[in-house]
């Protein structure tokens, strides 16, 4: 029982919380969308959701997330283990979350002067002997820069994961005649999966709702369901269809919470 | 417990990372450059200057913005932490698989709402609530939105806590504070680092909330520099980033062999 | 535990010390005193000394907030919550303000200065007889190109963007009203058309346009042009001022279609404090001289006739930035045309967006 006492204590900052920030906002835009853009009580927005613009706009914005977030998987993990295997480890994974604290805006003119058709990427591929392309307002260069963002929430809880392993686990299976590879996908993956599915879900989830950088970097080729927020709410000013597209977005963030939900081990 | 690094890392992997970590500098390092350049734009180096450092001093205005950027990031990641934290501990200890998907979710919406939706709402619930706008507003605003990203970090930690640990704490007679203390809280210490300082990402980076709740003459820098946009970002900002960036670099170095010296070999973890 | 608590209790005096630092500096700064004016601003778009000089003329100490858009502005005026006592919002959005009861008449009396401003800047259809604003700044629509880089290519006329040789040559400013209305003057219709058959028309007529367009990107078109990223850019004339103030090469044309002829006004909001300080400082920004200055700092158009005398010739007899009354002619300001028809210019220019090549 006494249990249950300090649960509630712990809960209780975090109940206040989710109740006046979460709740609350989220009501509020449930109620929002239920209004046309003069004020009418109408179901016109969720007509207008499933038209086919915002349907496509939905499947680009999924295509545009899972990109990201496989790719920031594919490079974060190794990243993240031969991390582990640093001396100073723990400085290491400081540095790469450093470059994350400078302004956001300030970095996306960065890339636009390093990709830009005299930037140094493209000095490098002319030196290369590969010619100048153009890399700004492409998929590639949304895809990059958006890894680049999202990859220190990727490393972060991978490394946790990895660095609690037991060394004497992988001494073990070493001992046992496994190979490296199998290792690595019947002890050490499973063992940081959860570390794994936490940097999934701090990339996928926002990266559906990703903005500034679809005019920044792609110039506008790429649209994703929070640029037509952004615009709903800032350039129409129709609060109601901006909700609604929230609403849709938080629908989608609910089922892949549930659908990648926790099964404990040995719980 | 220190690796020795050459027999763990191939020259292979040596490279990976320091390809990792170009990449993830070149473009502080070309903003840095630019600071430099007397032709005033981020293209075309005419020549050395260090004007727009000088410009930089002379402006109280833009050090107070520093300053406010600084303290609110510092706060509520702090407040954000802790709170953060308990409810990840909350949610843990909860057994029903159906209350904690729920609670996750309700965890997570922040994450996935765009900024503006946020700011918006937290707007309207500021002057419902009839709170001010100005500091305060906005240091809620970033505890409020970095808390969730915190529970994410902590939350795999504690799954990864064996349940027989804590089983064995309290066979030996730990009290529940003890066990708190003594076995849980040094366990997760990593992922709450690890929360501490993404929240502080998340408060430093955040402009469109900020923008929202703000107010009577509080400004943060990401607004600044968002609002100079229209008429070019003109370069003392590269060269306030810049100063800003060799501090926290020093200040990340520093603090690190502080600690690493008062613990031999671990940086704040047990084992 | 330990180290958990040592780092939280460096991050709390690291954080002290700051905040004692930053009260020191605001009280030091006369910011926590009454007698302030709270201006509300686009971001780097006044000369900061004018601000020092009516500081120490006046003995009121201005507080100096930015916005990055007209509608973010707006939605912080209508909550309330906070206040400010002038802001300067451009024509459209001052239509909508003054029918939305968000402004304050002002009262001419106070205004002496008034006087120096060019007659056919006042008195216009989004504010009549200037009840609600004063003008700040003025400009207008168009093309900005590089002729080195069309190899001595002349552009004149919105059409002339349809050429197949533009080919992926061409940067949008991402505005609705501006490229809907881009479209719309190639037809030869008004920018402010709310006939859907015309829109959808000028939608069509744009969607073949997209081989030509490299990008349709925000306030970076500046630095894009600049860096001679692209050939052609469709931008406000203030924005390419600037741009060719840096590169000489660029040339900047009002195509012969038509195109639009904006505004931005000085307001006093409704959560103004200090009316009096708003109408002092007002007045103050209307001095030819002080117009001048901010004109050649800010590097827009100002529509201070007399400050025209203190200024360089050759910047005002520049026609591409200061046209004459008859070149002005053909421009049309934009209405304010409801939420309906705005919501139906943005939901065409998102379909446009999404039309991929």
């Amino acid at each position: 029982m006494n249990n249950k006492v300090t649960r509630n204590l712990y809960l209780f900052p975090y109940a206040l919380w989710i109740v006046l920030f979460v709740v609350a906002p989220l009501l509020l835009v449930l109620y929002y969308s239920f209004f046309d853009i003069e004020g009418h009580f109408s179901l016109v927005n969720y007509k207008t959701f499933f038209t086919p613009v915002y349907l496509k706009m939905t499947l680009s914005s999924f295509w545009y997330a899972f990109l990201i977030t496989v790719i920031s998987l594919i490079i974060a993990y190794p990243t993240a283990y031969l991390l582990t295997k640093t001396i100073h480890k723990q400085l290491w994974l400081l540095l790469i979350i450093v470059p994350s604290w400078i302004n956001l805006l300030l970095k996306a003119y960065a890339f636009l002067g390093i990709f830009g058709t005299k930037g140094i990427a493209n000095s490098f591929l002319e030196a290369v002997g590969i010619g100048a392309k153009q890399i700004l307002f492409t998929d590639f260069s949304f895809v990059f820069v958006s890894v680049y963002i999202f990859i220190p929430f990727m490393i972060l809880p991978i490394f946790n994961a990895l660095n609690e392993l037991n060394p004497t686990l992988l001494d073990a299976a070493n001992d046992l005649g496994a190979s490296k590879w199998i290792t690595f996908r019947r002890v050490i993956f499973p063992l940081t999966i959860d570390g794994v599915k936490a940097g999934c879900q701090v990339v996928f989830i926002p990266a559906l709702s990703l903005f500034m950088l679809t005019r920044l970097i792609a110039g506008n080729r790429v649209i994703t369901l929070g640029t037509a927020i952004e615009q709903q709410f800032l350039v129409t000013q129709d609060w109601g269809m901006g909700s609604t597209i929230a609403v849709f977005l938080i629908l989608i963030m609910f089922l892949i919470i549930s659908l990648t939900g926790n099964r404990k081990r040995g719980v | 417990m220190v690796y020795k690094l050459d027999q763990r890392i191939t020259p292979l992997s040596r490279i990976f990372l320091v390809l990792i970590f170009f990449i993830l500098y070149a473009p502080i390092f070309f903003l840095v450059f630019y600071s430099f350049n007397s032709g005033g734009t981020m293209y075309n180096f005419k020549s050395f200057t260090l004007d727009w450092y000088r410009e930089l001093f002379q402006d109280s205005r833009l050090l107070i913005i520093v300053l406010n950027t600084l303290v609110i990031a510092l706060v509520s990641s702090l407040f954000a932490t802790i709170i953060g934290t308990l409810g990840a501990l909350g949610i843990h200890s909860i057994r029903k698989r159906q209350t904690k998907n729920t609670l996750l979710s309700l965890n997570n919406v922040l994450i996935v709402s765009p900024d503006v939706i946020i700011g918006a709402s937290f707007l309207i619930l500021f002057t419902m609530a009839g709170i001010k706008l100005g500091m305060y507003s906005v240091l809620l605003s970033h505890i409020a939105f970095s808390i969730p990203i915190v529970v994410l970090m902590v939350l795999p930690k504690l799954s990864e806590m064996s349940p027989t640990l804590i089983d064995a704490a309290r066979d030996l007679g730990a009290s529940q504070w003890n066990v708190l203390t003594k076995v849980v809280l040094p366990f997760i210490t990593p992922g709450i680092f690890a929360g501490f300082f993404m929240a502080l990402t998340y408060s430093l980076d955040d402009f469109a909330v900020t923008f929202f709740v703000t107010g009577n003459g509080f400004t943060t820098l990401s607004v600044e520099i968002y609002s100079l946009a229209r008429r070019g970002i003109s370069l003392n900002v590269n060269a306030l980033s810049a100063l800003l960036f060799l501090f926290t670099l020093v200040l990340v170095v520093v603090y690190y062999f502080i600690s690493q010296r008062n613990r031999p070999g671990r940086w704040g973890v047990k084992k | 535990m330990s180290s958990l608590l040592r780092f939280f209790l460096g991050i709390i005096l690291v954080s002290a010390v700051f905040f004692y630092t930053l009260s020191e500096l605001n009280s030091s700064q006369g910011y926590s005193g009454k007698n302030t004016l709270t201006i509300y601003n686009w971001g780097d778009y006044i000369d900061t000394d004018l601000i020092k000089r009516f500081e120490k003329e006046t003995g009121i100490k201005v507080i100096y907030e930015t916005f990055d858009s007209n509608e973010a502005m707006l939605t912080k005026i209508e909550q309330g919550g906070t206040t400010y006592d002038i802001a300067v919002p451009s024509e459209y959005m001052i239509d909508k303000m003054r029918k939305e009861h968000l402004l304050i008449p002002l009262d001419h009396s106070k205004l002496p200065n008034l006087k120096n401003i060019d007659p056919r800047f006042m008195d216009l259809p989004f504010d009549e007889n200037n009840k609600y604003s004063v003008p700040y700044f003025w400009g207008t629509v168009g093309i900005v190109y590089n002729p080195k880089m069309l190899n001595g290519k002349k552009i004149n006329s919105w059409n002339d963007l349809w050429d197949p040789d533009l080919r992926n040559k061409i940067l949008l400013v991402d505005g609705a009203r501006e490229i809907m209305g881009m479209g719309l003057n190639s037809l030869g219709y008004s920018l402010n058309d709310t006939n859907h058959a015309h829109l959808q028309e000028a939608k069509r007529k744009l969607d073949t346009l997209t081989p030509n367009i490299k990008a349709i990107v925000g306030d970076e078109i500046r630095l894009l042009l600049q860096n001679e990223e692209a050939s052609i850019g469709i931008v406000w004339s203030g924005v390419a001022s600037e741009i060719m103030s840096e590169n000489e090469d660029l040339e900047y044309v009002v195509p012969v279609e038509g195109s639009n002829l904006w505004f931005d006004n000085m307001v006093i909001p409704k959560t103004a404090k200090n009316k009096e300080a708003a109408l002092k400082f007002m007045n103050f920004m209307l001095d030819p001289k002080v117009a001048a200055q901010n004109a050649e700092y800010v590097n827009y158009s100002t529509p201070n006739k007399k400050a025209l005398a203190y200024m360089p010739k050759e910047t005002v007899n520049d026609e591409r930035f200061y046209p004459s009354p008859k070149l002005t002619e053909k421009l049309e300001v934009y209405e304010n045309l409801g939420k309906k028809n705005l919501a139906y210019y943005n939901e065409l220019f998102l379909e446009f967006k999404m039309h991929r090549k």
